[in-house]
C-alpha cells in the first residue's frame, strides 16, 4: 500500500543543516494497523506527512500503490490524497466556521460526492454525535471535537488513515473512548492505519509497532 | 465547476453565520452606500446644475454671434430631437410720448425660454408671477426701471424703432439675462415677429443673435462636437459653465464639500475593510490548508476563494446600492427646492459604479490572501503554520492601498485634495509606528523605575502589550487615527469651514449695485447712504480702458487660445483705483503699493484674468484709456472672491495714476427691505443713475449655499457612521488574540482585575496615541483645505483636539473592555476548548 525507499528529512536551522530521517525504508501493507512510536522530537508528525504527502523528503522516494508519490507536485499529490486518503490530528483542525456537520461533509464536497450531507450524517450517528450536527467546535468539548474529525475522517471512505497523537490533547478516559471508537471503526471498514503516537499502550493496539529514534525506524514487534 | 460554486456558497454561508463575515460585509455596505448616494445625489445635482446653468441662459445651450445664425446648426439642432428658439439682442433708443430712453432690446421666438419661467408682474409689485412663454406679437414686456424712467404703464404705448408696441406686463426677472450684468442698460422683452417691423435691424446694426438650444445632454454633447469645428469668426458656443461666475463658483464649493464627504467615507470604509478582513482571512487560510490536506486542488481552492470573493461582493454591493439609493432620497429631500426644477430621476450609472467599487475593493483586500494561499503546503496544518504570512505586510496592504489612492483620486476630482489625503495618510502611518515605539520605549522605562507590585505589573503589561502586537498595533492605531482624524475633519468642516462659506455671504451682502455715478453726485449718493441707514459701503472709481499691448506686444485676438481669453482680452476693462487693497481680495504674489508709490505706474491684477491672458507678474501692460495709451507694470496678482456679492476690479492702480481720467463711479450696497421708495427717489432725482438689483441672483446663492449645508450635514452624518464602524472593525480584528491571550494570563494566575487593567491601559495608550496624531493630522488637513483650496479662513480648535484626546482615552478602552468582557467572566477551562 505504502512504501518508504532511503527517505532523508533535513531542515536548515540557524545555518545549522539538522537531520530528521536517515535514509528510512518502510513497507505498509493494505489493511494493515501500524504504530510509529518515539518520544516528542524524534520526527514522527515529520514521517507521517512524507507518507501522506503532506510535505516532500530531501531524498528518497514515497509509494503509494505502486506509484511514485513523493514526486509529484502539491497537486498531484493532492489529487492522491483526496482519492485515499484521512486525517485525524492531535489538534483536531476543525474549521471554527463550520458545524459538526459541515465539517465532516468538507471533504466529501471536495470530492464531489453527491449525497455528502446523508453520508456526514451517518457518520456523526456513528460517533454518537447525531444531536450535535448542528453545533460550531468551541461549543463541544475536546472529545466531542476528536469525535467530529474521526467521523470526518471516515466519511471519504479512506483507503488508509493516517492519525496523528489522536489522544495528545485529551485526557485519558475520553482518549481511552477515542481510541475505541477509532479502531472500531477501522477494523468495520479494513481501512489501513497509520498512527503517529508517544504513547505505548494506544501503539499496543496496533498490529504492529515501528520506534523512531534518531532518524532511524526499527521494528519492535509483534502485539 | 459545480462543485467551486456548490463550495464557495457554503463555504460563505457558513462564514457568515459564525460572524466572521459580518463586519466585512457591513464595511463594504457602507463603502458601496457613500458612494453610490454621493454618485446618485451628485449626479442628479450635476443634471439639476445643467438646468440652472439652463435658467441663465434661456436654454441648455447657446450659441451666440455677431451676424445671424447659419441655418445648418439650427437644421443640425432639429435633426437631432433638440429644442431650438432664436433671440436678437441689440441697444435701442425706446419712445414713450416726449421721453425717451436708451434700452437693451431682446427680440424672441415664443418658445423662449426654454428653461426656466420668465416672472411678471402688472403694477411693478415685488412678487412677481412666473410664466412659461414670451411676449405675444404686439406686446412688450419693460424692466421696472425702463418703466420708472419712462414713467410708463402696463397697457400704454412705446415706440421701438419704427413700431408701436403695448406695454403687456413688467419684467419682474428674467433669468436668462446672463453676461455682464454691469453693461446693461433696462430691458424691453418682445416678440421677435415684430422684430421686421421696427427696422432696427440693418447692416452693420451691433445685433447680439443667439440660437438657443434645449434638449437631452447626450444629444446636446453630439451637437456641440459637430459644430464646434465649423464655429466661424464671431460664433461661440455658451454653456452653463459661462453663465454667472458667482453661482458657479458656489456650487464648485458645494460639489468639493460632497466629493470631500465621499472620499471620507470611502477612506473611512477601506480601513474598516482591511481590519475586518484579518479575522476572515484567517479563517479562509485556516479552511483551505485543511481543504488541501484532504486534498483539494490549488486551482480548486482559488476558484473557491475568487467566487467567495465575487459573492460577498455582489451581495453587499446590491445592498449598499439600495442603502445609497435610500440614503440619497434623504439627501435629495434636504436640498429639494435647490433648484428651480425637480431634481432629475437617478440613472441605472451608480448601481454599476456601486458594483464596480464593492468588486475592486474586496479583490484588493483578498487579492494577496489569495498569492499567498498559491504557497501554501498542506504540511502548514500540521506545524500549525497556517498563520506565518509568507509576503510581507507591506506587500499584503498594497494592492488596498492602491485601490484606496484610486478612490481617492476619483472621489476627490481635485488632485490638490486627493494628494494632500494620500499624503497625509502616508505621514500618518509613519507617526503613528514612530509613536508607538517611542511610547512604549518610554512607559516601559517609566514603569521599570516604580516599585513592584501587581498594579505595576498590570500597567506594564498592558503597555507592553502594544510592543508584543506592534505591527498589528499600529495597523489598529491607523485604523483609530484615521477615523479619528475623519471624524475630527469633518467637525472643523463642517463646523468652522462651513461657517465661514455661510459668513462669506452674510444676511446683509449687496443687493444693488449702483453704477453711472458722476463725480459731482457722489455727494448725493453718500447722503442717499446716510438716510436710508445703509453702512459700510464704499463708492469706487471706474475708468474704461482697453488692453492693447502686453510686454510691447500688440495684442491679437487670435493669440488666445480659450473663447474666455478672447472675450476678456476683446472687452473694454474698468480700471479702478485704490490705496489700500479691498478686504475680501487676498493677495498672491507680488506686494501691494505703499504709501510712498501712490503716483507710480503700477497694476493689480485679478490672478483668474491673469492666467487666462498669459499675463505674469512684472509684465508691462498698455491701456488706451479715452484714447491716450498709458502703460503700466503688474506687481500684483489678487484672489477675488466672487461670491461676496460687492463690488470688486479685474485691475486696480494706485490713486493717482487715474486721476486726471474721466471716471464713473460705482457702489454696491444693502438696501434693507421697505426702503425702495428711497432709491426710487434716488434714480429719479438722478435718472443717469443705473441701478441693478441682484437680490434674486443673490437669494439663489443664498439658497444654494443654505441647502447644500444641510445636504452636507446629512453626508457627514453617514461618514461618522463609517467611522464608527472602523473602530468596531479594528476592536473585531484583534479579539480573537486578546482572548487567548487573557485566557493564558488567567491560567497563569492573573486576576480579572489585573486582565482588566491591563486591557485598558492598552487601548487607553492606543486611544491616546490615536488622538494626538490624529488631532495633529486632521488640523493640517482641515488648514490646507480651507486655505489652499476653498480660500477661507481657517482657526486652530484646541477645544475640540483636547475633547477628541480625552474621548479617545475612555471610549475606546471601554469598547474594547466592553468587547471582551464576556469572555473574562468564563472559566479558563471552557475557553481553552474554544482557543
Amino acid at each position: 500500500m505504502i512504501q518508504a525507499q532511503d527517505l532523508y528529512y533535513e531542515i536548515n536551522h540557524h545555518h545549522n543543516q539538522l537531520r530528521i530521517l536517515h535514509g528510512l525504508n518502510l513497507s505498509i501493507t493494505s489493511g494493515e494497523q501500524v504504530a510509529i512510536i518515539g518520544s516528542s522530537g524524534s520526527g514522527k508528525s515529520t514521517l507521517l506527512s512524507l507518507l501522506a504527502g503532506l510535505d516532500v523528503p530531501t531524498r528518497g522516494n514515497v509509494l503509494v500503490n505502486g506509484q511514485l508519490f513523493s514526486s509529484l507536485n502539491e497537486d498531484g499529490r493532492a489529487a492522491v490524497r483526496a482519492k485515499y486518503m484521512g486525517f485525524v490530528f492531535q489538534s483536531f483542525q476543525l474549521l471554527p466556521a463550520l458545524t459538526a456537520l459541515e465539517n465532516v461533509m468538507l471533504p466529501l464536497q471536495l470530492n464531489g460526492t453527491a449525497n455528502a450531507r446523508a453520508l456526514s450524517m451517518a457518520a456523526l450517528n456513528k460517533v454518537g454525535l447525531r444531536e450535535r450536527t448542528s453545533h460550531y467546535p468551541k461549543q463541544l468539548s475536546g472529545g466531542e471535537q476528536q469525535r467530529v474529525a474521526i467521523a470526518r475522517a471516515f466519511a471519504t471512505a479512506p483507503a488508509i488513515l493516517f492519525a496523528d497523537e489522536p489522544t495528545g490533547n485529551l485526557d485519558h478516559a475520553t482518549g481511552q473512548m477515542i481510541i475505541d471508537l477509532l479502531f472500531g471503526l477501522n477494523k468495520e471498514a479494513g481501512t489501513t492505519l497509520v498512527l503517529v503516537t508517544h504513547d505505548v499502550e494506544l501503539a499496543n493496539r496496533c498490529e504492529r509497532k515501528l520506534q523512531l529514534s534518531q532518524g532511524v525506524l526499527t521494528e519492535v514487534g509483534q502485539a | 465547476m459545480m462543485l467551486v460554486i456548490k463550495l464557495a456558497c457554503s463555504q460563505t454561508l457558513s462564514l457568515w453565520r459564525a460572524g466572521a463575515l459580518r463586519v466585512l460585509v457591513l464595511a463594504l455596505v457602507l463603502a458601496v452606500a457613500a458612494i453610490t448616494a454621493v454618485s446618485f445625489f451628485t449626479q442628479r445635482v450635476a443634471s439639476g446644475l445643467s438646468q440652472q446653468g439652463g435658467l441663465m441662459l434661456g436654454g441648455d445651450m447657446v450659441i451666440v454671434a455677431d451676424h445671424p445664425v447659419t441655418q445648418g446648426y439650427i437644421l443640425e439642432a432639429q435633426g437631432l430631437g433638440l429644442d431650438t428658439a432664436l433671440t436678437y439682442e441689440f441697444p435701442s433708443m425706446v419712445v414713450y410720448q416726449e421721453s425717451n430712453q436708451l434700452a437693451q432690446i431682446k427680440a424672441v421666438d415664443s418658445n423662449f425660454p426654454l428653461r426656466g419661467d420668465l416672472s411678471i408682474t402688472r403694477t411693478g409689485a415685488a412678487q412677481g408671477r412666473s410664466v412659461d412663454r414670451a411676449p405675444n406679437p404686439g406686446e412688450a414686456w419693460i424692466e421696472p426701471r425702463l418703466a420708472s424712467l419712462l414713467e410708463v404703464k402696463v397697457g400704454d404705448t412705446l415706440d421701438v424703432g419704427e413700431h408701436t408696441l403695448r406695454v403687456g406686463a413688467i419684467l419682474h426677472n428674467e433669468p436668462s439675462r446672463g453676461g455682464n450684468i454691469f453693461s446693461l442698460s433696462p430691458r424691453l422683452l418682445m416678440n421677435a415677429q415684430d422684430l421686421a417691423a421696427t427696422r432696427l435691424i440693418q447692416y452693420g446694426s451691433r445685433v447680439r443673435h443667439q440660437l438657443v438650444l434645449a434638449g437631452d445632454a447626450s444629444k446636446l454633447n453630439q451637437f456641440q462636437q459637430k459644430v464646434k469645428p465649423l464655429l466661424k469668426k464671431g460664433e461661440r458656443i455658451e454653456t452653463v459653465r459661462d453663465a454667472r461666475p458667482e453661482i458657479k463658483s458656489a456650487l464648485d464649493k458645494a460639489q468639493q464639500f460632497l466629493g470631500l464627504s465621499a472620499m471620507v467615507s470611502v477612506i473611512l470604509a477601506m480601513v474598516a475593510m482591511l481590519l475586518a478582513s484579518m479575522p476572515f482571512v484567517k479563517q479562509s487560510l485556516n479552511s483551505f490548508a485543511v481543504m488541501r490536506c484532504f486534498g483539494a486542488q490549488q486551482k480548486t481552492l482559488l476558484c473557491v476563494l475568487a467566487t467567495q470573493t465575487l459573492i460577498i461582493a455582489f451581495f453587499s454591493a446590491l445592498i449598499g446600492v439600495l442603502v445609497g439609493f435610500i440614503v440619497q432620497l434623504g439627501l435629495a429631500q434636504l436640498a429639494d427646492n435647490l433648484f428651480l426644477q425637480r431634481l432629475p430621476q437617478v440613472s441605472l450609472q451608480p448601481v454599476l459604479v456601486g458594483i464596480a467599487v464593492s468588486l475592486t475593493m474586496l479583490t484588493a483586500v483578498v487579492l494577496p490572501h489569495a498569492w499567498q494561499m498559491r504557497k501554501l503546503s498542506a504540511v502548514n496544518i500540521l506545524r500549525l503554520e497556517t498563520l506565518t504570512q509568507p509576503i510581507s505586510a507591506q506587500a499584503k496592504f498594497l494592492p488596498a492601498a492602491i485601490a484606496m489612492m484610486g478612490m481617492v483620486f476619483w472621489q476627490a476630482g481635485d488632485m490638490n485634495i486627493a494628494l494632500a489625503t494620500v499624503l497625509v495618510m502616508a505621514g500618518m502611518s509613519l507617526v503613528v509606528l514612530i509613536a508607538v515605539y517611542g511610547y512604549t520605549l518610554l512607559a516601559g522605562k517609566f514603569f521599570s523605575s516604580l516599585p513592584a507590585g501587581n498594579m505595576r505589573s498590570a500597567i506594564s503589561f498592558g503597555v507592553q502589550g502594544l510592543k508584543r502586537r506592534l505591527g498589528l498595533s499600529a495597523v489598529q492605531m491607523v485604523g483609530f487615527s484615521l477615523g479619528l482624524m475623519v471624524l475630527m475633519l469633518l467637525a472643523l468642516v463642517h463646523g468652522d469651514l462651513l461657517r465661514n462659506w455661510q459668513a462669506s455671504l452674510p444676511e446683509d451682502a449687496p443687493n444693488r449695485f449702483v453704477i453711472n455715478i458722476q463725480p459731482d453726485q457722489i455727494e448725493s449718493v453718500s447722503q442717499f447712504f446716510a438716510s436710508a441707514g445703509i453702512k459700510d459701503t464704499e463708492i469706487f472709481p471706474m475708468v474704461r480702458a482697453r488692453l492693447t499691448k502686453h510686454n510691447q506686444q500688440v495684442v491679437n485676438l487670435e493669440q488666445f487660445e480659450t473663447e474666455r481669453a478672447k472675450r476678456l482680452a476683446e472687452r473694454e476693462f474698468n480700471l479702478s483705483w485704490a490705496t489700500k487693497m479691498q478686504s475680501d481680495n487676498q493677495l498672491v504674489s507680488g506686494k501691494w503699493w505703499t504709501q510712498d508709490e501712490l503716483d507710480q505706474p503700477y497694476l493689480s491684477l485679478e490672478q483668474g484674468l491673469a492666467e487666462s491672458l498669459g499675463i505674469q507678474l512684472g509684465d508691462t501692460l498698455v491701456f488706451d484709456v479715452a484714447g491716450i495709451p498709458m502703460t503700466l507694470k503688474v506687481t500684483n496678482l489678487r484672489k477675488v472672491q466672487w461670491d461676496t456679492m460687492r463690488a470688486n476690479f479685474f485691475a486696480v492702480t494706485p490713486p493717482d495714476v487715474l486721476n486726471d481720467y474721466p471716471a464713473s463711479y460705482i457702489s454696491s450696497f444693502h438696501l434693507p427691505a421697505g426702503r425702495y421708495a428711497q432709491l426710487n427717489q434716488l434714480v429719479k432725482t438722478h435718472p443717469n443713475l443705473t441701478v441693478i438689483d441682484t437680490e434674486a441672483l443673490l437669494q439663489q446663492i443664498r439658497t444654494i449655499i443654505n441647502r447644500m449645508s444641510s445636504a452636507l450635514a446629512y453626508v457627514f452624518a453617514f461618514s461618522l457612521v463609517v467611522g464608527l464602524s472602523v473602530l468596531y472593525a479594528a476592536l473585531v480584528a484583534t479579539r480573537d488574540e486578546r482572548v487567548v491571550e487573557a485566557t493564558l494570563l488567567r491560567v497563569f494566575g492573573a486576576s480579572r482585575r489585573q486582565v482588566n487593567i491591563a486591557y485598558i491601559t492598552e487601548f487607553a495608550s492606543i486611544g491616546l496615541l490615536a488622538a494626538v496624531v490624529a488631532s495633529v493630522a486632521a488640523n493640517l488637513l482641515a488648514y490646507f483645505i480651507s486655505i489652499k483650496i476653498l480660500g477661507i479662513p481657517f482657526e486652530f480648535n484646541l477645544n475640540l483636539a483636547l475633547l477628541v484626546m480625552l474621548l479617545a482615552a475612555t471610549l475606546i478602552p471601554m469598547a474594547a473592555w466592553l468587547s471582551l468582557r464576556g469572555f473574562l467572566n468564563v472559566p479558563p477551562r471552557q475557553l481553552l476548548n474554544s482557543i
